[in-house]
Order: structure tokens, then C-alpha cells, then sequence
């Protein structure tokens, strides 16, 4: 077994969930189902294999620039107003559980 | 004439003619979501106020006797993780169950603007993770050929609307399978495009290496229609290629003799139903009747795609659903004592058990200790995946599978193995990882009359062949049947 119920609770952590134990339970079996299957990509040597870390890096990228150069298909102008106007502060705020009708407010963070 | 049963150019054009009004058409199509969506629960919001309002705005348009755009007063869909303005997007989930987007998803307005009425939001898995539409938050969609099953996910509920007439043609979102899947299960025509190809501006991210809109229609036409909308350079998604949008219709009618068409063995193994093997197979014998040269070629490593996609694409998403927090927008537990505990709880509380579950395997995938072991791995796996299609595109022009190894399958059949629900993707996965264009048309039948749905492949940006020999197909399959 790969995973056990303290790597769940550790990976829950790192994700922001809290799980129940019932959830962390479900989560130990399914994660292992998972990942004896995931153990297929084993059978490949991909020791002189470059990641893809997204479509573009196989079209339309410039080769033979360095850096960020290499993606100059994407970028734009630099325009201070943007692309776009900003949210109002009201349209930004509307859908927010709770505000004072200016900041987010949140539980206390610190504490004095 | 029926008005629920035309397609795009008959539906403007009636409405040039004042046959009939977009107000007409759009009643209509409610009228039938009225009847009939009760039993298959394809849509999640209706925008009635919305959708009248631009039927009025084509109307005038109409009545002065001026020309109408393309999509004038054709009532669509709209996957429920494309931002309406306005108009609640709830991608599925409690967590957004009242979330209204302050702004218009790219591909959404592109459809108003050339003309079309959204009538609403349809229904999809959660964050449009699924392959059958049960992690719905709000409800299951049923399958309109037979309520006792799935219309494929995770665009089922958009799918669905057009397989029911209560959508001429719908806006979803491919990110494993999620247009070409449901297309097939509901027997209508679903098309990814290449990655690219059309902004996701306003989607509602699930993986962002490999999400994708594209239409979901009644006849290929339509669906090449609506890429000409909807596709083509837009700077506020800045992976949109700044490429030049070709009149997808134009070609259609080019006859398809001579064109390769590639048949990958890996695609025909284990798991394939005999029925749907033989309907595939005769289509691929119509398309030599049309002229087209079959040629065998080698996709060595599909086996390793359903890994490699829910390594990359549940770590994607763990990144991208991590912004709901409870704080700006989405839903947020009460009572919590601590900013940590809210966001624990508000997570908790608005996340639906798939969900949860990609985001720890992603969040897993991408810690220290497992990173390379997982992620890169994939990573470079997605590299030997794009190099086979690279290397079979040589080859030919096109490659032709089946879309799904089953027609739909049942409700709850698979909801409790993960696993056997992932394996649903197994042949249009493979096509995200490589960022490519596939498009799934109806070829038969099985014998309880379970629509089956062929998948044609493409090279990148290249939708015109695609789009033509699916024509090509339909327009043959049509008078054979």
C-alpha cells in the first residue's frame, strides 16, 4: 500500500481540507486503486525524455530563442489601463460572503 | 414547421424570411424544456429575461429588413463553467452554487454577438470533473435515448439538451473527453478543437494545460459554424493562438478521395464492445467507400494516457480549485474560529467527493517526495504521447477510432469505482494530453438503439479536414440509413 491514512491526513492538510473519517477512510482505498494503476508509467524510460508542461511547447514556440523570448507569440502591449477596465469595487465585492463594503472580511488572522 | 427541430442556417434564415421570429424560436425551445426537462435535468438556470431580450434585438433587426448575422435567434446552451454575466455559473458545484460572474466568458459573448439566444446554463459533473454527469451538485442528467442512463460527462447536460431539441446547438468544455464522450452516449455531434484554437477567457478552470470549449450540435455543419464564432486570437487568454481563422464551412462539401485516414490498432483492444467495434468498422469501410485510403498506424503508448492525464490533470486542478477560499466569491462555512478553519470547512462543505478526491490525488502527485516520481513523470510520458500522433500524422491526414469502448452505460454503474469511471476516457484522453482536434459523430446504433459515436483526430489546427470528413460521413451515413 502506498498510501496510508497518516499521508491522507498529511496531503489533506497541504490541500486545505479537512476530510472526515469516513472521507479520509473512502480517500486511503481510492488513492491506492489509483496509483497501482498510475505504477504503469514505470514500464517506460523517460530518462532522455523533455516534460510537457503544456500544448505550446510544441508549436509556435521560437527554438531558437532563449527565455521567455521563446514564447513572444504571447505576449501584448503593455497598456496601463489594461486589457480591460477594472471591477468597480462594488461588482468585485458583490459576490463575497462577507465585506464591511470596502476590504473582504475575514476571521481574525492575527492575533494580540 | 417544427421549431425545435431546425438547424443553424434554416433557423436564421426562417427568421430572415419572417417565417417564424427568434422570440418564436425561443419560446419554443423553452416550451420543450418546459415538457421535457423535468425528466432528464439537462439545464441548471434559465436566462429567460436574457435570451428574450436579444430575440427582441434580432427581431427589429429582421423586420428592417437588414441582413442577420450567422447564429441570428439560434437558441443555445451554455455549460454551466463558461462565466455569464449576470447569470449564475455554478461549473456544477455547491461551492459556486451562487456565484454570479461579473463579466461574460470569451466564447459566450462571441455567440451573442453573431446573434445567438443563450436560453441557459446546462448541467455538468462538478468543475467538469466526470464522465457521466453524476457529480452534478444540483442533479444527475438523464440520458434523453433512455432515462435509466448516463449522457456522458462531464458536458452531459449540453449534449443532452441538443439530443432532446431544447438547444439547437450548446456550448462545453473538453478537458479528457468531456464534449466527444457525451456527443456520443446522447448521439449528437460534439467537437474539441485544437488546444488553442478558441480563448478560454471566463472558463471556469479545471486544468489549464488542457481545457478546451467547442460545440456540441445536431449536424456537423452546425458545428463548424459555430467554431467559425467562436474561435481565433483573444488577448485577455493569452494561450489563444494568433493564428488566422479559416471558414470552416467553406470546405465542407470538398470531396474527401484520396484523403489518409489512419486506424490505430491501440484503439481497437480489450475493453472495446463487439457493437460498437462493428459500427466503427463499417464506418470506416463507408469512408473507403468514399474514396478515403485507410492506412494502419501505431499510437504505442495509449496505454500509458489515462495515467499520464490523471497525474497532469488533477494536479492542474488542485492548483486551480485552491482559489476557493470562502473569501471573494463562492460559498463560505459559517462559524469558523480561524482563517484556516474557514477555508478548511468552506471546502469541505462545497467540494463533492470527486472533487476532493482530484484535488488530493493532484495535491499528492505535486508534494516533495513524489514530485518527480509523479508529475514529472507524466509530464515527460505527455511528450511520448504527442510524439506518436506527431509521427502517425505524417502518415495521414486524419486518424479514426471509436469515441468510447461502450455506449452509455447506466446510472450508479459506476459511480463507486473510480477507476472503472476514469477507463470511460480511454480513447479521447490521449488527444488533450497532445493538444490535437477530434470530433465525434453519431454511426449507428446498438441493439437496444444506444446512439454510438465515431472519433475523427486531427492534426493541430487542422479542424477544415476533420470537419470534412465528418461531413463526408454524415452526408453517406444519411442515405445508406
Amino acid at each position: 500500500m502506498k498510501v496510508t491514512e497518516k499521508d491522507v491526513t498529511y496531503v489533506a492538510d497541504l490541500a486545505n481540507l479537512e476530510l472526515s473519517a469516513d472521507e479520509r477512510t473512502g480517500m486511503v482505498r481510492d488513492l491506492n486503486s489509483i496509483l497501482d494503476y498510475i505504477e504503469r508509467l514505470d514500464e517506460l524510460d523517460t530518462s532522455n525524455v523533455k516534460p510537457m508542461a503544456q500544448v505550446s511547447d510544441r508549436y509556435g514556440l521560437d527554438e531558437s530563442k532563449q527565455g521567455s523570448e521563446r514564447f513572444a507569440y504571447a505576449s501584448r502591449e503593455d497598456v496601463p489601463e489594461g486589457l480591460r477596465k477594472s471591477l468597480s469595487r462594488e461588482s468585485a465585492l458583490a459576490n463575497a460572503p462577507d465585506t464591511d463594503g470596502t476590504f473582504f472580511r475575514v476571521p481574525k488572522v492575527i492575533e494580540r | 414547421m417544427d421549431l425545435t427541430q431546425l438547424t443553424i442556417d434554416s433557423a436564421r434564415s426562417a427568421i430572415q424570411e419572417r417565417k417564424t421570429t427568434a422570440l418564436a424560436l425561443a419560446e419554443a425551445h423553452y416550451a420543450r424544456i418546459q415538457t421535457e426537462d423535468g425528466q432528464i435535468g439537462a439545464y441548471l438556470t434559465l436566462c429567460k429575461e436574457r435570451a428574450l431580450e436579444q430575440a427582441d434585438r434580432i427581431d427589429r433587426t429582421a423586420a428592417e429588413g437588414k441582413p442577420l448575422p450567422p447564429l441570428a435567434g439560434v437558441p443555445v446552451g451554455i455549460k454551466d463553467v463558461m462565466s455569464t454575466r449576470g447569470v449564475r455559473s455554478t461549473a456544477g458545484s455547491k461551492i459556486l452554487g451562487n456565484y454570479i460572474p461579473p463579466y461574460d466568458c470569451t466564447a459566450v459573448a462571441r455567440m451573442e454577438a453573431a446573434g445567438a439566444v443563450v436560453l441557459g446554463k446546462t448541467n455538468c459533473d462538478e468543475f467538469a470533473m466526470g464522465s457521466s454527469n453524476e457529480n452534478s451538485a444540483f442533479q444527475p442528467v438523464r440520458n434523453p435515448r433512455d432515462l435509466s442512463r448516463v449522457p456522458g460527462g462531464s458536458s452531459g447536460g449540453s449534449a443532452a439538451a441538443v439530443a432532446a431539441d431544447m438547444a439547437i446547438v450548446a456550448l462545453g468544455s473538453d478537458t479528457g473527453g468531456s464534449i466527444r464522450q457525451p456527443a456520443s452516449f446522447c448521439g449528437v455531434v460534439g467537437l474539441m478543437p485544437t488546444y488553442g484554437r478558441v480563448s478560454r477567457y471566463g472558463l471556469i478552470a479545471f486544468a489549464s494545460s488542457l481545457d478546451h470549449i467547442g460545440p456540441l450540435a445536431k449536424t456537423v455543419k452546425d458545428a463548424a459554424i459555430v467554431l467559425r464564432t467562436i474561435a481565433g486570437r483573444d488577448p485577455m487568454d493569452s494561450t489563444s493562438a494568433d493564428l488566422p481563422v479559416p471558414d470552416y464551412v467553406a470546405d465542407l462539401e470538398k470531396p474527401v478521395r484520396g484523403l489518409k485516414l489512419g486506424v490505430a490498432e491501440e484503439y481497437f483492444g480489450e475493453g472495446l464492445d463487439d457493437e460498437v467495434r462493428h459500427a466503427v468498422e463499417s464506418a470506416i469501410d463507408q469512408m473507403k467507400s468514399l474514396g478515403c485510403v485507410v492506412v494502419p498506424v501505431s499510437l504505442p503508448h495509449t496505454p500509458y494516457a489515462i495515467p499520464t492525464y490523471y497525474l497532469i490533470a488533477t494536479a492542474e486542478a488542485s492548483s486551480n480549485l485552491a482559489r476557493y477560499d470562502g473569501v471573494r466569491y463562492g460559498d463560505r462555512a459559517p462559524g469558523a474560529k480561524t482563517l484556516s478553519e474557514m477555508y478548511r470547512r468552506s471546502r469541505d462543505e462545497g467540494f463533492g467527493a470527486e472533487v476532493k478526491r482530484r484535488i488530493m490525488l493532484g495535491t499528492y502527485a505535486l508534494s516533495a517526495g513524489y514530485y518527480d516520481a509523479y508529475y514529472l513523470k507524466a509530464q515527460k510520458v505527455r511528450t511520448l504521447l504527442a510524439r506518436d500522433f506527431e509521427e502517425a500524422f505524417q502518415k495521414v491526414d486524419a486518424i479514426i477510432t471509436p469515441t468510447s469502448p461502450t455506449a452509455a452505460f447506466r446510472l450508479g454503474e459506476k459511480s463507486n469505482d473510480p477507476l472503472a469511471m476514469y477507463l470511460a476516457d480511454i480513447y479521447t484522453v490521449t488527444a488533450d494530453l497532445a493538444g490535437i482536434s477530434g470530433i465525434s459523430i453519431p454511426c449507428g446504433e446498438t441493439k437496444e438503439k444506444l446512439p454510438i459515436g465515431l472519433q475523427i483526430l486531427g492534426k493541430h489546427f487542422d479542424e477544415v479536414t476533420i470537419l470534412r470528413l465528418a461531413h463526408a460521413y454524415e452526408k453517406a451515413s444519411q442515405i445508406g440509413s
